[in-house]
């Protein structure tokens, strides 16, 4: 054995090179140096400042008259950039306009129970993403999951904390069951996990539909809307900090739930055959591992972390009773999540508080400044694009790329035409 | 124990030639629906009209009684089944003619059975013109996407190229007054998502998958951002197209039932019947074409014979953005004259759908699209005759015939080979 292990180096840069694509884009990301997150990062929000800037009616006014008194463009720009980012912060973060301490601190709970269902659904994925897997069924799992918890949380009575817990384990269930057709059909057919969940996307909100507009199934009884009666109050989730915050008991299992992902993944022999599964399917299968039950099982767990996120959208945030967005587009930012957390559980946990808080901070932001929303989409989709190529990302700050050897004359001529491109 | 592990690869490796499971599939459609008439059967007469104003010849419309014509669908799509089993007896592919007669036959014993003793009448013309319609940008992002994919390009992103194309020609078409000039825009933008898609993908090689995600979300960012700042408070001069009108055929538009349906239609309708053929022509029958073929297939081999595998992956995934880019188009100078939020409402993911169940073949996706139009239009249909099926099952359906397809029921369903694969030249 050990005369392999000289060996094992240079390999272990060749196969980069050839190997899988999972494994390229996940090293890619995985081992994506903090700079090249933060250059992302500044790019990102450089992108969306210039939106916000050819979009601003002040500035489009002062520019106008640029060239006599190109100062007021510039100050202009200032003012629109400058205000905007500040409504975020104040929305996200730490309200100044406050006069105490529990004023102050609102808009910071508020990220975190935005972050809420983005932490577990980024967990799902990112759990997926380790064992070479790609979940984008994240809104008919939570959609199914929802459905799950909803139906258990107005349709019973029971006291407080079973009612809760039950709710919750049907919602899971529901989920883990919904991501695990999309792996028994890979495991059993080979059919793409990619398209699989993103047509279970499409099935799990028409059968929502269909339930949310049939009395006697989810309906509330009495209306005639697409939607929910409100949870029992026996399976809310309790507020952390009293019902002046939003923060929600949710939060507590969001980080039970990232612990126990690290654990799994780090410290268990399941997670361990999941990451050989990932890692490199037919070493994993030579060495024992049976690749299609892993399938199965990565999917279940991914479904049931993806469906606690639903659970927590029902039995927390909106408890009043839900329709067929109650995903709230979480499925989908869970990719982002997963992928700007590197698809670390704790990276995953960080991850998803900064996109919580861009969600907070955006509702204020379009409020008070009048920057509608979705330039957070703009700005999270940039952060990702730009921390999955980190060569872009290098080559726009003049870091220096990994491996490259200066002396070499056509390794200079590749760096300019990657900045030409 | 390497041995009885390694086994099994070497049988999947194996290639079936002659799939039976197309009679397999036919037939087992062709049980569930007579086992539908038996349980369910209803009673009463079908209004089919197949005459619309301006007919040259005035077709009367046809009551017929609807469990019988429901039971006549059953025997000729047995029929069809067990040729499709004789067919692949002799070692034949299944024609598509034949699964489209299917397709036919089983639609219209379905709506045979579902508008028994309802007094509003199944408008037939109508029905179809509407399944073109709704079908017109799912065939340019299927074509999009086959070329995209047999290039090795998985194009994730045709849902951003629609919205992208939409989008463009919205503010073009409004600014112009000129429904041709955001045509021409909306091949540009698709372009442009797409040049975005290669610069990650093939150039700095980034998963396809996640930069087609990513680019969705982006899109749906930018023109939803841009839609709110720009073209809300300027609707008047930014968001208020000049429609393509319809140009009737002339002679082929006389012809009844399916004239006006297919041959009194907007431009674009126009392009979608020419860009079906010529997609299959340049992918089949040009060197071009080959060349394309050859780096979806096999990168390493095109490299030896001097093909250059990068420009020939950018070339195609350009193609590929510009067509789907008419689609776009279709939105804001066919459809409606404006531009909305999300206006393209997943449609770029049913296309993606086609190009899988239409197996990366130009025509057979653009068949599979159709199918999803015709899907769709259906819907509309029978909640106007109070049919007993819910219209969100029918909107249900085209997933899960793609779910069907890829999961293997539906033929085999075989990517390119190398399909999402970077190309790194050693």
């Amino acid at each position: 054995m050990s005369h392999t292990a000289p060996q094992s180096e240079d390999k272990a840069e060749t196969t980069v090179a050839e190997d899988n694509r999972w494994r390229d884009a996940m090293t890619r990301i995985v081992s994506g140096s903090w700079l090249v997150s933060l250059g992302a990062v500044v790019l990102a929000v450089l992108a969306g400042s210039i939106m916000i800037i050819v979009t601003d009616p002040g500035v489009q006014a002062a520019s106008q008259y640029f060239f006599s008194r190109p100062g007021d463009t510039f100050a202009a720009m200032g003012t629109a950039v400058g205000g905007a980012y500040y409504a975020l912060f104040i929305g996200a973060v730490w309200d100044f306009r406050a006069t105490d301490f529990a004023g102050g601190i609102r808009p910071l709970t508020q990220s975190l129970t935005m972050a809420t269902p983005l932490i577990m659904a980024g967990l799902g994925v990112a759990l997926g993403f380790r064992a070479g897997l790609f979940n984008i069924g994240g809104r008919g799992q939570m959609l199914a999951a929802a459905a799950g918890a909803g139906w258990i949380g107005f349709g019973l009575d029971m006291p407080w904390p079973w009612h809760m817990l039950l709710a919750m384990l049907v919602g899971i269930l529901a989920g883990a069951l919904w991501a695990g057709i999309a792996g028994l059909l890979k495991a059993l057919t080979g059919a793409h996990e990619v398209i699989v969940t993103i047509m279970l996307n499409y099935v799990a909100f028409y059968l929502i539909s269909y339930l949310l507009a049939t009395p006697g199934l989810l309906q509330a009884p009495g209306s005639s809307n697409p939607k929910t009666p409100p949870m029992k109050s026996t399976a809310i989730m309790p507020d952390l900090l009293g019902s002046q915050y939003n923060l929600h008991l949710g939060f507590v299992f969001a980080l039970l739930a990232v612990a126990f992902v690290w654990w799994l993944l780090n410290r268990s022999a399941m997670g361990f055959a999941f990451r050989a599964v990932g890692e490199n399917p037919a070493a994993a299968r030579v060495a024992g591992i049976d690749v299609p039950k892993n399938t199965v099982y990565v999917m279940l767990i991914a479904g049931a972390l993806v469906g606690l996120a639903g659970v927590t959208q029902v039995l927390g945030t909106v408890t009043t009773g839900f329709s067929s967005d109650i995903d709230a587009g979480i499925g989908f930012d869970a990719i982002t999540v997963a992928l700007l957390g590197g698809s670390q559980p704790v990276g995953v946990l960080f991850a998803a508080i900064l996109f919580g808080a861009f969600k907070a901070g955006g509702s204020l932001m379009q409020a008070a400044e009048g920057v509608p929303i979705e330039i957070v989409l703009v700005v999270q989709s940039l952060i990702v694009l730009f921390i999955a190529a980190p060569p872009l990302v290098r080559a726009v700050f003049r870091l220096p790329q990994p491996g490259a050897k200066p002396k070499k004359r056509p390794k200079r001529s590749a760096r300019r035409k990657e900045v030409a491109a | 124990m390497t041995t009885a592990t390694e086994a099994p690869a070497l049988e999947a490796r194996h290639v079936t030639v002659i799939s039976h499971k197309a009679p397999i599939v036919l037939g087992a459609v062709t049980a569930l629906f007579a086992l539908l008439l038996l349980l369910a059967p209803r009673e009463g007469l079908t209004h089919f009209r197949f005459a619309t104003d301006g007919d040259f010849v005035m077709l009367p419309s046809a009551a017929v009684p609807a469990m019988l014509t429901a039971w006549i669908c059953v025997v000729i799509a047995a029929a069809l089944s067990v040729g499709a089993y004789l067919s692949t007896r002799a070692a034949r592919k299944v024609p598509i003619w034949l699964s489209v007669l299917f397709a036919v036959a089983v639609l219209f014993g379905f709506l045979a059975w579902s508008g028994a003793g309802s007094s509003a009448d199944f408008p037939v013309s109508r029905l179809l013109a509407s399944s073109i319609l709704l079908a017109v940008p799912l065939v340019f992002g299927a074509l999009g996407g086959v070329l995209g994919e047999r290039a090795g390009v998985v194009n994730i992103a045709i849902e951003a190229q629609l919205l992208a194309g939409a989008f463009t020609a919205a503010i073009v078409g409004s600014l112009t007054d000129s429904p041709f000039a955001g045509l021409v825009a909306a091949i540009g933008a698709g372009m442009l998502v797409a040049l975005v898609l290669g610069v990650f993908a093939i150039t700095y090689r980034v998963d396809q998958i996640i930069v087609g995600v990513v680019l969705n979300v982006l899109v749906i960012g930018l023109t939803s951002f841009f839609y709110s700042e720009v073209l809300v408070p300027d609707a008047e001069r930014l968001n208020s197209t000049n429609r393509f009108g319809t140009w009737a055929i002339p002679g082929l538009s006389g012809i009844p039932v399916i004239g006006p349906a297919l041959f009194h239609q907007s431009v674009i309708v126009y392009i979608m019947y020419i860009a079906v053929p010529v997609v299959w022509f340049v992918m089949f029958r040009t060197r071009w074409g080959l060349r394309l073929r050859a780096v979806g297939e096999h990168p390493q081999a095109a490299d030896t014979v001097g093909i250059k595998v990068e420009r020939m992956r950018y070339a195609g995934i350009l193609v590929a953005g510009g067509v789907v880019g008419i689609g776009g188009a279709f939105y804001t100078v066919v459809s409606v004259s404006s531009f909305g939020k999300e206006m393209t409402a997943g449609a770029g993911f049913i296309a993606l759908a086609a190009v899988i169940f239409g197996k990366w073949h130009p025509v057979r996706a653009a068949m599979a699209a159709l199918l999803f139009g015709a899907a769709s239009s259906l819907q509309g249909a029978l909640s106007i005759v109070g049919a007993p099926v819910p219209s969100q099952f029918m909107l249900m359906l085209p997933y899960v015939v793609t779910i069907l397809a890829v999961a293997g029921l539906v033929g085999k369903s075989r990517a390119p080979a190398a399909d999402g694969q970077p190309y790194i030249k050693e």
